[in-house]
Parts: structure tokens; sequence; C-alpha cells
């Protein structure tokens, strides 16, 4: 059973299926971008595939493999009807997550919806043909996408504005046990600030 | 009920009044009427239907009745991570309520936005709104909470504003040292207790009610 699936994408795509693995029993196919949605369809619509249930769809940020395609999109797939799984991949997008874009496959899974809309909030991958893509965590004020790792970890975008002790007229430090590291002696803030560009 | 236009006397020989000020006659009466609106977002609010429920009965304090209405309520309960896009919400509930109101940030997250330090959360509720009472607490007990609400009472009734902060009665760090000390020095456990040696610990035994 295993393998069927990476055995049938490698015949039908060939060179589009850049690379495959089935580490500890976990079918995975790297796929070609512009090749996504053709992929995505045959899995759904082969029958002996049968992929009926969109299971999972998020982002992973490699900022050093800017050449072959940064951002990694992963999608998870299950079949109700065949028990078996499959993980897809695609690389997109450079250094700067120009070109960050892949098909929208809401057309075949509408479970997919939400997740795409997800990735684009937190990842910045752009999907073609989505026909509502909005932010769906943050708000649309919103600047940026937080799980790209170029941006600054420390940066907060706050809807209102922070109140200041000239305005508050008390002291606004806190006190034990939350201290000047907001309880947080674990956290980053003791640590040294990271220049970014942002300064 | 017998005949309601009878006269009020006092009986004995003390035809008594007492004098007191308005603001602490107010204060007084403020403190065992505080009507809540529990805005609760995350895990801290098992804590708080404990709390409210028959076992640790928030109605002994005079602060149970729960008000859906900022417009009836001046006690506002934070309970739980208030996100960024949550504190727009937060403050507009805040000014909706009646004067005078308060405010009890209930738990780490509220009061400190907790382990939460990223893009997302808002690092204390008081970055955004006014706050009376502090509870640590990941969640806090029942018992931190009581003693929270305690803390604002005592502030209501003395009329004073200035933030505050429930004492854990154990100080994380200081019980953690202890039990490394412990766990390193003890061969046998009957010798726990005299193998506390370390400033830290015998303070920690102290404030403990000393070792038993």
């Amino acid at each position: 059973m295993s393998q069927l699936a990476l055995d049938k994408l490698r015949e039908r795509f060939g060179a589009a299926i850049l690379e495959t693995h089935s580490q500890f029993g976990d079918d995975t196919a790297v796929v070609e971008p512009s090749a996504w949605k053709a992929v995505c369809t045959f899995l759904r619509e082969d029958p002996a595939l049968d992929f009926d249930m969109p299971v999972d769809l998020c982002g992973v940020d490699y900022p050093s493999r800017a050449t072959t395609g940064r951002m990694e999109v992963v999608m998870h797939l299950y079949s109700i009807s065949q028990k078996h799984r499959i993980r897809l991949k695609a690389r997109v997008g450079d250094e700067d997550m120009d070109g960050a874009e892949l098909d929208s496959v809401t057309s075949i899974w509408a479970g997919m919806n939400w997740l795409e809309r997800e990735v684009f909030d937190m990842s910045g991958v752009k999907f073609l043909g989505h026909p509502d893509l909005r932010r769906i965590l943050m708000y649309p004020e919103f600047e940026g996408h937080p799980l790209q790792k170029t941006y600054p970890a420390e940066l907060t975008q706050p809807l209102v504005e922070y109140r200041t002790e000239e305005e508050a007229g008390v002291p606004l430090q806190k006190q034990e046990p939350f201290g000047p590291d907001e309880g947080m002696s674990f956290g980053r803030r003791g640590l040294p600030r990271v220049e970014t560009d942002r300064d | 009920m017998g005949d309601v236009n009878r006269s009020l006397t006092l009986d004995g020989s003390e035809q008594g009044f007492a004098t007191t000020r308005v603001d602490a006659l107010l204060g007084w009466a403020r403190k065992y009427s505080l009507f809540a609106y529990p805005f609760v977002t995350a895990c801290c609010g098992m804590e708080y239907m404990a709390l409210t429920s028959p076992r640790y009965d928030l109605a002994r304090f005079g602060a149970e009745a729960p008000r859906f209405s900022p417009r009836q309520s001046d006690l506002l309960w934070v309970v739980g991570t208030i996100s960024q896009r949550q504190a727009p919400v937060l403050k507009r509930i805040y000014e909706q309520m009646m004067e005078p109101k308060y405010v009890l940030a209930f738990g780490t997250c509220a009061s400190s936005g907790g382990f939460y330090d990223n893009y997302t959360t808002v690092a204390g509720i008081d970055k955004v709104i006014p706050t009376d009472v502090y509870i640590p607490g990941c969640p806090p007990r029942p018992e931190a909470v009581m003693d929270g609400l305690m803390l604002l009472q005592d502030r209501i009734a003395r009329n004073e504003r200035r933030p505050g902060v429930v004492k854990p009665r154990l100080d994380p760090v200081a019980e953690a040292k202890a039990l490394v000390q412990i766990r390193k020095s003890a061969k046998d456990p009957r010798e726990v207790l005299p193998a506390i040696k370390t400033e830290e610990a015998r303070s920690l035994v102290e404030r403990n009610g000393g070792a038993k």
C-alpha cells in the first residue's frame, strides 16, 4: 500500500515531482509549484487514491533556502475510503518572498478555504484563485506576516494605543512578582535586543 | 409582619448614633455590592467557575452577582489572555461601565501577558485600561482570587485607587531551589528537613510556618 501514491505521482507527473521519500512511513512528495493544482486534482480524482480529506496546510520558512524557494507550503491529505495519507510540499518565494504564489485548491477541497487564508495570513503565500483571500487570525490593520523568520520577534502592532504613565496618573511599573520583565524571567525581555531593519 | 407604621426606637440605655464620613460610608457600602462583569477569554475561566460555584462561593464576599451588561456592573473581571485584536473590545467594555468602576486582572496573562511574549498578545491589560488588582497564577487558585477580591474590597473601603498585587503564598523560585537542595543532599527521606541549609530554603520554611 505504501508508496502507491508516490509511484503514481512519479509515473504521471515525472519531472514535476522534485523529490519523494517515505521516512518513518510518511509518504512525502515535493512538487513543482506550477504543478500544485494538477497534482492535487489527480490525488483527489484517481479512484485508487481518493484523497478526500484535507487534513492540514501550513507554511514553513527556511530563509537559508532562498534560491530553491524559501517558504515551504506543506499539505497533509488523508483518504477516508483507502485509509492512507500523503504529505505534499511546494517551495515558493525568493529572499523577499517575491513569487510566493500557489494555485488555490479550494475548488478541489472546500475545507482548504480557511487553511489557505491562514497560510496567507501567517506566512504570506498568495493563493491564486482563492475566493476570499483575507487575513483570518490577525486583524486587517496588521502589517507583515508574523511567521516569516524576518518578522521581528518583539514587534507588536497594538490596535489600541498603550497608556502612558502621565495619563494613567499612577506608576505603571509592575510590582513583584511581575517586575520589569513582565513576569517572564525566562523570556526574551532579559536578553539584549537584536537590531532589525525596522529600527 | 406587624405594623409597618410603628416608629423605630432603640431599646436600652443608649439612644445611639454613629458618626462617620460620607466617603467612608459609601466605601463600606460599595465594597459588599460589587456587580461583576466577567470578561472570560481563556483557561482561567475554569477557576472563575470554581470560584463562583458553591465550593468556594464568592457570594460570601458580596461579589457574586454577574451582570452581562457593562452598564449594570462595576467590577470588571478580566479572566484570561487578551489578544491585540480583543484590546479595543475590552477598552470599549470598560468605557461603557458606570463610575465608580473597578478592574481585576485574573491570572498572569491578564496581569502581564504571561508567557505570550509575542506579536499577538497585550502584555497586561493595564496597557489598555486602568487596573486595580493583579492576581498572579497560571491559573491562580480560587484562594488567591479571594485574596485579590478582599484586597480590592479593602482598597474600595479606604477609597484608594493605587494598584495592588496579591502576594503569592509560595515563591516558586525559592521553592524550586529548596527542592533542588533537598534532592542533592538527602540520602534518606527522613533527613530531608535537616538537609535544608540554604538561605532561601530556610526563609521558605519560616514563611510557611516553620519545619513541622
